[in-house]
């Protein structure tokens, strides 16, 4: 297949794949980050995380609309504000849910998943309503369209370099929050031995609702960043959820740098797999290695030893 | 095989009830309706359907919930426009039409139950709906069981024909063959990338292009499926650039389209430079909403009607549809055929006399719409439309301009022969 074309070709086109299969990381782990926060730490399976990550994507369609109305001279920027509030309404929206109805479920997961999943239809129904059926077509700032010229030859996407960042950057604060500060020493208390955790005075039904808060508002800034690559209708947070799971499940699942490793080793062999054999089919050998590897390593890739 | 099947459905005895009892009946309701005034109801309707001296109910099962939703709201709504705008100018057979409305909630079993109710239990005289061709082959079996009349809608990939279906929207080869003659002939191209959402009507549809391709002597250099819901593009977008067509011919639906076009134009591919060139049978101004008018521009879509369709026909249909959901709405292919649907009917009842199922389906080929808002059509006796196929190119507001469009109507062929 590439006896045709010159070195110069071939490498520029490798580069500009390499650079494909790291932006399917960055997009992995950003959608993957809320939900292992929230099913690591605190056991709850969220179904509606796909409608979470959608909040964040009709908040950046509200403040595209605001702005593109009111302030059409500060458009460029409108979508850093957008991020930040879609951080804002769905950690609210995250904080309500476990108030109302997570925390009432603690000691039985598979009713947690049962109204998460209830809770997904709701939302989804709401959006409908609300918004319409139809998709939503959320207009990028310029900068942020089109592709960077490296060389001659490869080019790549800005907003493919956008998401990579930001998945670093979010991966960074959220590290951070867990390792070093005293919030996430009591987040790991908690997840350690609960009722200990809450003798030694830590708030435990607080930190609860602080990490789900955390985990919903990082599916809205995710949400709110894959404005730029895919599209915004009440059921489009389906679209993501079956990869999340994958992602998470694969990666162990109270183990972040899991997450992490998990999100490289599914968006390397996809999207290596994409370019030398069909979409449908690449997929089909993904979810076969995963299934192999989980049934060799139940646990997922890597565990936090935890006496239980 | 399928088609020596389906024509034996189509039985002989059907065609002949059509010639004598259908015009003596016609006779004899011309000379009713004269001396009467109105037609009695048992005279139009001996089978039971809910039809009653001032009254006809019909059915409505599109999916106004779940992830179908998206698209099948504008066949709704173009239906429920069609029916007032028929009841405004008196009915049918002086009856006004009273739809019952059933949500196919984007589950095929729900469509087959619904469709079930509509016919066992209200007994409606005519059916309108369904999108995806899922969906229609799950009410199939109830619509020939129960002898109803579906009015189908949408572009879908051909190889069927039943005497319960009415399809309104355009088979593979009505869209596909005078699409890919057209990008040969004006634009010169020479290579095709086929690319696809991973089902049945883009794999069909595919195959049809890749046949007339061939024949024509040109070359595809790939052809590609990605699940449904597909949101990363990237790879096959890398694939593109390496194998440089002339051509992207994309099939891609739903979610993946927003993502796909998106990635594409981020990617560096310039639509407007036509280097690639893309051409696509799958969006309509309806998913130009979602995808955005910006990634969109440049591109080419092949279908049979245009919001921005010149003639008299499409204005008036334009602004009405505009003046009942509000001026923002758009108007997409799919939603047009819906729109003819109603008057389909309408006109075979008429020319029936009669709204029983097998009247109509007789009475059914050889009707003629002057007023369609895409112009002329006609039902053939495969119960398809002859149509016309049309070039529009994407302008960054997200309509089309026309820019090619063939000269005669197009007969519809849902079983091609050499295409399969």
């Amino acid at each position: 297949m590439f006896a045709e074309y010159s070195t110069s070709e071939l490498l520029s086109i490798f580069a500009m794949q390499g650079v494909a299969g790291l932006i399917l990381f960055s997009v992995f782990v950003l959608m993957a980050l809320g939900l292992a926060i929230i099913f690591g730490q605190m056991g709850v399976i969220n179904m509606a995380h796909g409608e979470f990550m959608i909040l964040g994507a009709y908040v950046t369609y509200l403040t595209s609309n605001v702005f593109s109305t009111y302030l059409p001279d500060l458009f460029s920027i409108y979508f850093i504000l957008a991020m930040i509030l879609a951080f804002l309404v769905a950690g609210a929206l995250g904080a309500f849910v476990e108030w109302a109805m997570i925390r009432h479920l603690y000691h039985r997961p598979l009713d947690t998943l049962l109204a998460t999943w209830g809770l997904s239809l709701i939302l989804q129904q709401t959006y409908r309503t609300v918004f319409g059926p139809r998709e939503v077509g959320v207009t990028l700032p310029d900068w942020l369209m089109g592709s960077y010229q490296l060389t001659e030859t490869i080019e790549l996407p800005i907003n493919g370099l956008f998401v990579m960042c930001l998945a670093l950057g979010i991966s960074l604060a959220v590290a951070l929050l867990m390792y070093r500060s005293r919030w996430g020493i009591q987040v790991r208390a908690v997840v350690q031995n609960r009722p200990m955790a809450g003798a030694v005075g830590i708030n435990t039904g607080k930190v609860d609702r602080v990490t789900f808060a955390l985990g919903c508002g990082i599916a809205g800034v995710a949400g709110s960043a894959f404005t730029m690559i895919g599209s915004t209708g009440p059921t489009s947070g389906q679209l993501y959820i079956v990869d999340t799971f994958l992602v998470v499940v694969f990666g162990g699942a109270s183990s972040l740098i899991g997450t992490i490793a998990s999100a490289f080793s599914i968006s390397q062999a996809q999207s290596t797999m994409e370019f030398f054999m069909s979409g449908s089919m690449s997929k089909v050998l993904t979810l076969l290695f995963v299934v192999l590897i989980l049934m060799l390593r139940p646990q997922g890739l890597f565990t936090l030893k935890v006496r239980r | 095989m399928n088609k020596t099947m389906l024509s034996t459905l189509q039985t002989p005895l059907q065609k002949q009830r059509v010639g004598m009892k259908t015009w003596k009946k016609c006779l004899l309701t011309l000379a009713a309706s004269l001396a009467f005034g109105t037609v009695h109801a048992a005279d139009v309707n001996t089978t039971g359907l809910a039809v009653t001296d001032t009254t006809v109910k019909v059915g409505i099962l599109h999916s106004v919930t779940g992830t179908m939703s998206i698209s099948e709201t504008g066949s709704v709504q173009a239906e429920k426009m069609a029916i007032e705008q028929i009841n405004a100018m008196g009915g049918v057979l002086g009856r006004k039409i009273e739809y019952i409305q059933e949500d196919g909630a984007s589950d095929w079993p729900t469509f087959a139950e619904k469709s079930k109710k509509l016919l066992v239990n209200d007994k409606v005289a005519a059916v309108f709906g369904c999108w995806t061709s899922a969906s229609r082959k799950a009410v199939l079996p109830i619509f020939e069981q129960y002898n109803g009349m579906l009015y189908y809608p949408t572009f879908y990939e051909g190889l069927e024909q039943s005497p319960n279906v009415i399809y309104t929207g355009q088979e593979a080869t009505q869209q596909i063959i005078a699409g890919i003659d057209w990008v040969t002939k004006t634009k010169g191209a020479k290579s095709f990338y086929l690319l696809g959402s991973d089902y049945i009507w883009p794999r069909t549809s595919n195959k049809i292009a890749r046949k007339h391709i061939e024949k024509l002597g040109l070359k595809v250099v790939g052809e590609e499926y990605y699940p449904l819901g597909h949101t990363q593009f990237n790879s096959v977008i890398n694939k593109i650039k390496l194998n440089k067509p002339d051509v992207i011919y994309a099939i891609v639906v739903g979610g993946s389209n927003v993502a796909f076009y998106k990635q594409l134009k981020a990617a560096g591919i310039d639509m407007t430079k036509e280097k690639p060139l893309v051409l696509t049978i799958s969006v309509t101004e309806d998913e130009i909403l979602g995808i955005g008018g910006e990634n969109m521009v440049g591109a080419y879509a092949a279908m049979k009607y245009f919001q921005s369709l010149p003639n008299e026909n499409n204005k008036k249909f334009v602004a009405d549809f505009k003046a009942m959901y509000g001026k923002d709405i758009v108007i997409g292919d799919v939603t047009q055929a819906a729109y003819l649907g109603p008057w389909l009917w309408k006109a075979a009842v008429e020319k029936a006399g009669s709204f029983d199922i097998d009247k109509v389906r007789a009475a059914s080929p050889g009707i003629e719409l002057t007023t369609a808002p895409e112009g002329y059509v006609k039902v053939h006796p495969n119960h398809h439309l002859w149509s016309k196929t049309r070039v529009g190119h994407a302008r960054a507001d997200g309509q089309y301009d026309v820019v090619f469009e063939t000269k005669e109507l197009i007969e519809p062929d849902p079983f091609p022969k050499g295409y399969q």
